[in-house]
């Protein structure tokens, strides 16, 4: 087990050396560069500003030497400077990840609870009002646009029914303990939160529900209830156990896609994290600050599904005896 | 979209019969005695690179650089200088020479105090690294024959040195701070423990969620500002900046141009809704034509273009009103506006006939011949999708082609890879500043956007911005750029539409709220909270 451990690292050590290099060419294929964003946050500037700027950050230097000097950066683990906002991009990266890592785990936490329960509840009656009820839903947190499903929630619960705060992570105003910030941050998460997990949501009432079904149908638990036990022990403890397992695989797949549907959950919230980052230094052409969010976020998503190799490996004892 | 659409148009229809009065009644309660303290929340949408408007122009900057720095003059409504930073302001007889006394008493938000040398430093910074190099091009040396005496030596006569002293365009900085060698665009004080000049002290600054600006105890106007504080959240979705506003966890917010939220906030009793204050900044859109590239180089051919393309229908349509025409480059609440020009109204007939005299017959399709727009930015796309049904009318085939984002549109529009484009342009003031580099033939720099990317040369026109550049007399001045604007009218090398529907909104609560000419990018310190 270590040694396909081991192993997984250093394949991942290659994806991200990949990652780096390919996203370093995409990103200079596209025309333009940061000197023009610049310029056009400053409404303008003359052809002399545009050349001194694009001195200032090497972008004369030819293409391979750039490379060169990036890569070697990043493996001395320097991720460079932000050509926008002129702070190391490492500084940049954890301003912002803390904000997102905490929308992230709840609305994947929320999202996974909440599936979870919906789908063993439509399991139970399959042809029931609540199976109906949860595929219907379902179907809507999975096909509406969730800038739209976000726009929506602020509309309902900022504006008609203001109750919750309409953007940002916290209240700038507001003076007290820690506590007081701790719960004024959680008021500000509700919505982002719902509005990312409702994507995830109806994926994980699917599947769950799905395998529940099939695990449901098996030989074991009719030995279960045949032994007497109760119908709650034999949902929870012997079917879900096992129902789980693709729902956890997807589950650590799933990050990657929710770390992308963060981004227009932020934008849409101006949730202070990556996701903000992301566009801002995309539409800014912040080359450093780009590369560094992607390099970051592979990195995230590849031990993410290391993680996920293992979680597996412990609720499913038949992976841990298989050739992984 | 549609509960969107039909929340604001009950909201509007119980609000409407409340409204009238309330403005009524705005009047009186504007009038009222400004009151000292508490915390004004604003909007913004952008995170500002940094806050040293010396070195960044730029809105995003400017809001809060203004705030913390102070500049030398301010300006009315009316463009007219009034004394800030500089108590008295004088230009010799020749015009080569610019005096101006300082008030007693300034000093900087680390108490040491504002004398000349800062400002002979500040406009040497400026020179050497504002993108605007027109705005003190001609200043030679500053001497500094006393700590609140600066004498602004030039090398020609500059007309437009007042208005590049005002607001963001000119910020005082201190000298014992940035004079230390660094380099000053990328200077750490730019984000860092800065030390400002102005009525308000930058005291927080967090990336993309806000910067706390506190009140300057010894700010040089007594009893100023009158806040104690602007807490100002960046909040990059237009609809969620609306609801902040609407539901009142902000009370200001200015640059807002998304039509629908305006018309939504217009709705709400509680805000105050005006496009005023946007003179100075004067952004303007238009539709450039690629006067090198056939068959656009044929004048003839803009003006059908211009007489196909209803001015009124963009504005009133499409921008639902919002936004104001323009007939010129230059912004029409600019003293320089020239109103009597051919605005080529909707006239098909004298489109077609333009067309045919310069030689492009139909053919059997009824079609002339093919041309590419392109858009600089997502408000302009429905404008882009407009003209190829307007053009079609009088047989010229158009297609949109889109940008992914606005550095690859730059880069083919500055090199000149393109037939028409709808574009955003600014005049920042005086039309030395922000009119004169898309005309001018000396400006037609490859690979530089905003400068003279329609490739238009004229003679004529470079020897009017020649001669306004260094005309003292205003009424003779003016009178150029009236000449000026004749002449672009008729070349037409782009075709001015509508103004950036850019509108301010504040609660009703506010005092004083931002007007002049460059709306919130000017101090707040006259702003105040009505308890």
């Amino acid at each position: 087990m270590m040694f396909t451990i081991l192993q997984k690292v250093a394949y991942s050590g290659l994806l991200l050396l990949a990652v780096i290099v390919l996203n370093f060419f995409l990103l200079h294929a596209a025309p333009g560069d940061v000197a023009d964003t610049i310029a056009q946050s400053m409404g303008g500037a003359d052809a002399e500003t545009m050349e001194r700027i694009r001195a200032d950050y090497g972008l004369d230097l030819p293409l391979w030497q750039q490379l060169l000097e990036y890569v070697t950066g990043v493996l001395h683990g320097d991720l460079g400077y932000s050509f926008f906002f002129n702070v190391p991009v490492t500084e940049l990266l954890l301003e912002r990840l803390p904000a997102t890592l905490l929308l992230v785990i709840t609305a994947q936490l929320l999202a996974l609870t909440v599936g979870v329960l919906l789908g063993v509840i439509s399991a139970r009656r399959p042809n029931g009002l609540a199976s109906h009820f949860v595929t219907l839903l379902a179907l809507f947190g999975y096909s509406a646009p969730v800038f739209w499903t976000g726009i929506m929630l602020l509309i309902v619960f900022s504006l008609m029914v203001p109750i919750f705060p309409v953007a940002g992570m916290s209240d700038a105003t507001l003076t007290g303990g820690w506590w007081a910030h701790a719960v004024d941050v959680a008021h500000h998460l509700v919505l982002p939160a719902i509005t990312l997990a409702s994507i995830f949501l109806a994926l994980y009432s699917r599947l769950c529900r799905a395998s529940m079904l099939e695990v449901l149908g098996s030989d074991y638990i009719r030995t279960a209830k045949a032994k007497g036990l109760s119908e709650g022990q034999v949902v929870v403890k012997h079917a879900l156990k096992n129902a789980l397992s693709p729902v956890v695989t997807l589950a650590g797949l799933q990050f990657s896609a929710v770390v992308s549907g963060a981004v227009l959950v932020e934008t849409v919230f101006s949730w202070p994290g990556l996701g903000t980052l992301a566009l801002q230094s995309i539409i800014a052409r912040d080359t450093p600050t780009i590369l560094g969010i992607l390099f970051f976020s592979s990195l995230v998503v590849v031990v993410v599904n290391l993680i996920t190799d293992m979680v597996l490996r412990l609720i499913d004892p038949r992976i841990r005896t298989g050739v992984a | 979209m549609t509960p969107t659409t039909m929340i604001s148009r009950r909201k509007l229809l119980i609000t409407t019969a409340m409204a009238t009065p309330v403005m009524v009644l705005g009047v009186p309660l504007l009038a009222q005695e400004p009151q000292r303290g508490g915390t004004l929340v604003q909007l913004v949408e952008d995170t500002p690179r940094h806050f040293n408007p010396a070195v960044q122009s730029g809105i995003a900057t400017g809001e809060p650089g203004t705030q913390i720095f102070a500049s030398l003059l301010r300006f009315d409504e009316g463009f007219e200088p009034q004394p800030y930073l500089a108590e008295s302001w004088e230009m010799s007889q020749d015009g080569l020479k610019v005096t101006v006394t300082l008030v007693e008493n300034a000093t900087f938000h680390d108490g040491e105090p504002i004398t000349s040398e800062d400002v002979a430093f500040s406009i040497e910074t400026v020179k050497k690294y504002h993108p605007f190099t027109a705005m003190f091009a001609p200043v030679d040396s500053v001497d500094t024959p006393d700590a609140r005496t600066a004498v602004i030596n030039l090398g020609r006569p500059h007309p437009a040195i007042y208005l590049a002293m005002s607001s963001q365009l000119l910020s005082i900085i201190p000298k014992h701070i940035y004079g230390d060698g660094q380099d000053i665009p990328s200077h750490p004080r730019n984000t860092e423990n800065v030390v400002g000049s102005g009525p308000f002290r930058l005291t927080e600054f967090n990336r993309g969620q806000n910067y706390i600006l506190e009140r300057y105890e010894n700010f040089f106007i007594k009893e100023r500002p009158y806040l104690d504080r602007i807490v100002t959240r960046i909040i990059e979705d237009s609809s969620a900046r609306a609801i902040a506003m609407e539901n009142g966890e902000a009370q200001l917010t200015a640059f807002e141009s998304n039509p629908r939220d305006i018309k939504r906030m217009e709705a709400n009793p509680n805000l105050e809704v005006t496009s005023e204050g946007y003179a100075g900044i004067g952004p303007l859109v238009w539709l450039a034509f690629n006067t090198k590239k056939a068959p656009l180089d044929d004048k003839r051919v803009r003006q059908a273009i211009a007489c196909a393309v209803d001015r009124d229908f963009i504005v009133n349509a499409l921008l639902l009103g919002t936004a104001a025409p323009t007939l010129n480059g230059i912004h029409p609440g600019s003293p320089f506006y020239n109103p009597d020009v051919d605005p080529y109204a909707l006239d098909l007939d004298r489109a077609n006939a333009l067309l045919d005299e310069a030689g492009h017959a139909p053919d059997a399709n009824g079609t002339r011949f093919s041309l590419v727009i392109d858009y600089g930015s997502e408000p302009t796309k429905p404008m882009a999708e407009y003209i190829r049904p307007a053009l079609k009318k009088i047989g010229i085939d158009v297609s949109v082609r889109s940008a992914p984002d606005f550095a690859t549109w730059a880069q083919r529009i500055s090199n000149y890879d393109f037939d028409m484009t709808w574009d955003t342009v600014f005049n920042w003031g005086d039309p030395v500043i922000g009119v004169n580099r898309t005309y001018q033939s000396s400006n037609i720099r490859p690979g530089v956007i905003w400068s003279n990317t329609q490739q238009y040369e004229s003679q004529k026109v470079d020897e009017i911005i020649a001669a306004a550049n260094v005309e003292n007399d205003p009424e003779k001045r003016k009178q150029l750029y009236f000449d000026m604007q004749e002449i672009l009218n008729d070349d037409l090398p782009l075709y001015p539409v509508y103004t950036v529907p850019y509108h301010t909104i504040n609660s009703t609560r506010v005092g004083n709220p931002p007007r002049g000419i460059w709306a919130t990018c000017a101090p707040l310190d006259r702003v105040f909270l009505k308890s």
